[in-house]
């Protein structure tokens, strides 16, 4: 039915990154709006949509006003992206689509479809741990690790465009996720461990 | 049959442990950080159904009407359970209404927006920061008087600094709401809560409930933050057990909203004081006075204890007052009142050293006669002062330099019990020589699992990896609740003697096979052998294999009056803070951040480092950006949300330094817990570097650019210096 999205999805992170110098936020919307093609209605019932989360094609239904945080959470038992303050701050929900690190909780599920949709379930082989994954262990770049999922998926997106980071720069390119424990002195370390440990090219297990 | 030997459950030797004091990485990390690890929002259970709830708008309101008829006839809708009947009074925004579950979580918030409220809206009173408009909702406590302060205060010779200091309401903000699924079938109730008292949590819910607790079924792998605020099933684990019954037993899925969250699952007292306090010209501190006054919610707010660690202030006048006011209940937040009385005392003595023109330090040491620790502040004063290169950097108050960008640095003390908890842990040593340990306790993100893996592999002289470790369930023994800072005194206690009585009795197997008494034995690099012998000696497979058919099965119990040296309370500790400050924008920037911290035995030094990070970077959070905003007008929180309840990123807490204090004669104290007392002083340093960077005191925390402006241009809000209300 809806083999093609209807509008772009424009996550918070997404959002800032596109405000380039002397571009208003009210200009950035205004092109968005503009790009968004007038699709075919749908809803408010539930839709059937095929998202491809990690290379595979999955079946589903959802209202269009669900989430892809809450369709991965709820419908697909793809618990690893967490929902915390399900408005596109915390970056605990953060997952890759079509090789941008989005918020999933500010991306509606039916404007995913037809994109690459990468979830920390889809980083590693199961039974194995992605180098980001081992990095954050070994750093204690963890506590609680309600965070934490979210936290090496920005790390896997901001690693894959800054492969020889900055301390500096890890701290910019971190900047949409938050932690309450306070693991960033870990974090920080985690992700120049991992930026020198990926130097084989683990960049997609 | 003779009293058998009383085992000898002392911590192995410093030099001669293999794993206990070794910076092991967390067990659960590798699930933590591939997602795989599940927390109670993450259960899935088969017909789960979803909650919503409704809460009030009001801060104070009665519920004159209530009409659930048309949400409970809404398609996916299977059950609609009224919380606050109407007639009753709610008395903060946030409270619980009434909830309903569904087949989908979208389903159930649009029947939630179709319930019917009408309320009779009442005055309320949401902000305590002028004690004058509170009225009669201000309790004044007893007034304490020691020696002769008001005489004192008369001598013209003393040196005498006045100020108002205030530190806000927090909410504990844990990045998993409250909340927990539940499923309650006729005879039996399954929850998975997010808890810190995975033993306690059947028991307090079976109460509420008047449902009996040994048919209460409670696991928890994995909790995403508690800070305090997770120990009771709450409200909502109630009336999530009635929604389950109502909707036929299904499991209901029912997680706080970050709003609902924010506003009514936890918060930490504010703090307000006008302090006088007075030295001789020499830095000899001789009066304190202070009016003081907080909330915590509708039961006012606990007095913080001023003046902090310098107790022994000789003439002293303190008065508090417990502001009630109609906004969310008050928990345990990470050393309960501790940082509030450290903020408030250290920034008065901050004040008053810089009247004295005394460098801080020095007028810290000149009073420690008035702690309880004198030695030990003054040498983790010296520590301190060089991890942060305090004579490098520091210069008296307002001399920073003449461009806009000012540093400075301040200082700050802090106290703390710890010690360890009721714990009973069961291990068992099967034939096959596989080993089990058995505790209801949680792990908190402190590596609870891990310390306890530790100690058992320490004890029976395995890798870590030859242990198998069950907890976060409430079939097992139990375990007390996480809070205090006594988890790992209390479960390595548990642990350390439960192995130890079990290694016994395999020791009374492999003596014989060894041809010597059992007490001849130890336990090493996976053997069982003649002590200093491992040519006598059996493999540890080898000797579980004498067992036959029978597996050792033991307990050890953690008594928390008789921890007979595994773990002992009492510590203090120092921390200081460099910051810069752009006195044209108002903006504070952390620069370096030192920890020094008094303790006992150190399991764990790479968790324990962890806990004291993160600690002060919860600090950091409290000085420069979280507090809880209250509209005066609609009595409703104006920032219950994670845009504007504002947390530090990982670009905003600069270096961090831990130091703790592992020293021969600190492990002699047995284990002391540490994740609340680095918790205590880190607002308090890092405004008392503001203060020294820009040369004024900004009264409020957090140290906000407006603040930090208005200080700078005398124009601070304060109840001595009113100007903008």
């Amino acid at each position: 039915m809806s083999e093609k999205p209807t509008k772009p999805s424009v996550s918070r992170r997404g959002f800032i990154g596109g405000v380039s110098v002397g571009t208003t936020a009210l200009g950035l919307l205004e092109t968005s709006e503009i790009e968004a093609a007038p699709g075919a209605t749908q809803g408010p019932d539930e839709v059937p949509i095929t998202l491809r989360i990690n290379g595979k094609a999955v079946q589903l239904s959802v209202e269009p006003r669900v989430t892809l945080l809450d369709a991965l959470r709820n419908r697909l038992d793809m618990t690893g992206a967490k929902r915390v303050c399900d408005r596109g701050t915390c970056g605990a929900c953060t997952v890759n689509i079509n090789g941008r690190t989005v918020y999933g909780c500010t991306t509606l599920a039916i404007d995913a479809q037809g994109k690459d949709i990468q979830t920390i379930e889809g980083i590693a082989p199961e039974g194995k741990l992605h180098p980001i994954s081992v990095a954050f262990v070994n750093q204690d770049g963890q506590q609680c690790g309600y965070c934490t999922p979210g936290f090496v998926m920005a790390a896997k997106g901001f690693l894959e465009k800054h492969p020889n980071p900055t301390y500096e720069q890890v701290e910019r390119g971190l900047g949409g996720n938050l932690c309450r424990c306070g693991t960033y002195v870990g974090v920080r370390k985690a992700v120049l461990e991992a930026s020198k440990n990926m130097k084989g090219g683990f960049h997609n297990a | 049959m003779p009293d058998p030997v009383k085992p000898d459950y002392a911590w192995p030797a410093m030099e001669t442990r293999r794993q206990i004091g070794k910076p092991i990485s967390r067990l659960d990390g590798h699930l933590k950080s591939s997602g795989r690890a599940k927390y109670a929002s993450d259960w899935n259970r088969k017909d789960m159904l979803f909650a919503a709830l409704l809460t009030s708008p009001h801060a104070n309101a009665r519920i004159t009407k209530l009409d659930i008829d048309e949400a409970k006839g809404m398609p996916g809708v299977v059950a609609v359970n009224v919380i606050t009947p109407v007639g009753q009074q709610v008395q903060w925004e946030g409270t619980e209404i009434a909830v309903v579950s569904a087949k989908t979580e979208e389903l159930a918030r649009d029947a939630m927006r179709r319930i019917k409220v009408e309320y009779q809206v009442m005055p309320h009173l949401v902000k305590e920061e002028d004690l004058a408009k509170a009225g009669a909702r201000a309790k004044a406590a007893g007034e304490q008087v020691t020696g002769d302060p008001d005489q004192t205060f008369k001598d013209a010779d003393l040196v005498v600094s006045d100020g108002y200091y205030a530190i806000p309401v927090l909410t504990h903000c844990c990045l998993e709401p409250h909340g927990q699924v539940t499923e309650w079938t006729a005879d039996q109730m399954n929850v998975w809560p997010s808890t810190q008292n995975v033993s306690g949590h059947a028991g307090d819910l079976g109460t509420t409930m008047k449902f009996p607790a040994d048919k209460i079924k409670v696991h928890m792998d994995h909790i995403g933050g508690g800070f305090g605020s997770k120990f009771s099933p709450d409200r909502w684990g109630a009336e999530n057990a009635r929604l389950s019954q109502m909707s036929g037993g299904k499991p209901v899925k029912w997680m706080l909203e970050r709003n609902t969250e924010l506003q009514i699952a936890g918060n930490r007292p504010s703090a307000f004081a006008k302090i006088k306090v007075a030295a001789k010209k020499d830095g000899t501190l001789v009066a304190w006075q202070s009016e003081s006054w907080a909330t915590g919610g509708i039961g006012g707010g606990g007095s913080p204890p001023i003046p902090y660690v310098f107790t022994e202030i000789p003439n002293k006048r303190m008065n508090h007052s417990a502001v009630a006011t109609n906004t969310g209940g008050v928990r345990a937040w990470r050393a309960p009142n501790h940082p509030q009385a450290s903020f408030l005392t250290c920034s008065a003595l901050e004040d008053l050293a810089a009247k004295l023109n005394m460098d801080p330090i020095e007028f810290f040491k000149k009073n420690l006669a008035l702690t309880a620790r004198k030695d030990l502040y003054s040498r983790q004063l010296d520590i301190a002062a060089e991890l942060i290169e305090w004579k490098k950097y520091w210069k008296p108050r307002g001399q920073n330099g003449a461009g806009p960008v000012k540093e400075g640095l301040g200082i700050a003390i802090g106290t703390w019990g710890g010690g360890g908890h009721a714990s009973r842990c069961q291990t068992t040593i099967n034939p096959d020589g596989t080993v089990v340990v058995e505790t209801g306790s949680q792990d908190l993100g402190t590596g609870t699992r891990t310390v306890i893996t530790q100690v058992a592999a320490e004890t029976f002289g395995l890798p870590m990896s030859a242990i198998t470790l069950h907890i976060g369930d409430n079939s097992l023994p139990p375990s007390g609740a996480s809070g205090g800072s006594t988890t790992v005194g209390g479960v390595s206690s548990s642990t350390r003697k439960s192995t130890v009585n079990a290694l016994a009795k395999l020791f009374d197997v492999a003596g014989p096979a060894l041809n010597v008494q059992p007490t001849e034995l130890e336990a090493v690099d996976g053997r069982i052998q003649v002590k200093g012998n491992p040519a006598k000696s059996l493999t540890w497979k080898a000797a579980c294999s004498k067992l036959g058919v029978s597996k050792i099965s033991e307990m050890g119990i953690n008594d928390q009056r008789k921890p007979e040296g595994l773990n002992s309370s009492g510590v203090g500790g120092i921390q200081m803070a460099h910051v810069s400050v752009d006195t044209e924008t108002g903006i504070v920037k952390m620069k370096r951040f030192v920890t020094v911290q008094d303790i006992g035995l150190v399991v764990n030094p790479k968790l324990a480092d962890s806990q004291v990070h993160g600690a002060a970077i919860m600090g950091i959070c409290g000085a420069l950006f979280e507090e809880r905003i209250m509209d005066a007008q609609t009595g409703k929180m104006l920032n219950a949300d994670m845009e504007f309840y504002k947390l530090a990123g990982i670009g905003d807490i600069g270096e961090i330094i831990s130091h703790l204090d592992i020293t021969p004669e600190n492990d002699k104290r047995g284990i002391v817990g540490l994740g609340e007392p680095c918790a205590v002083g880190v607002v308090a340093a890092i405004a008392n570097a503001v203060a020294n960077a820009i040369g004024v005191r900004v009264p409020s925390v957090p140290l906000t650019p407006d603040r930090v402006l208005a200080a700078l241009n005398g124009t601070s809000s304060g109840s001595s210096d009113r100007r903008s209300a």
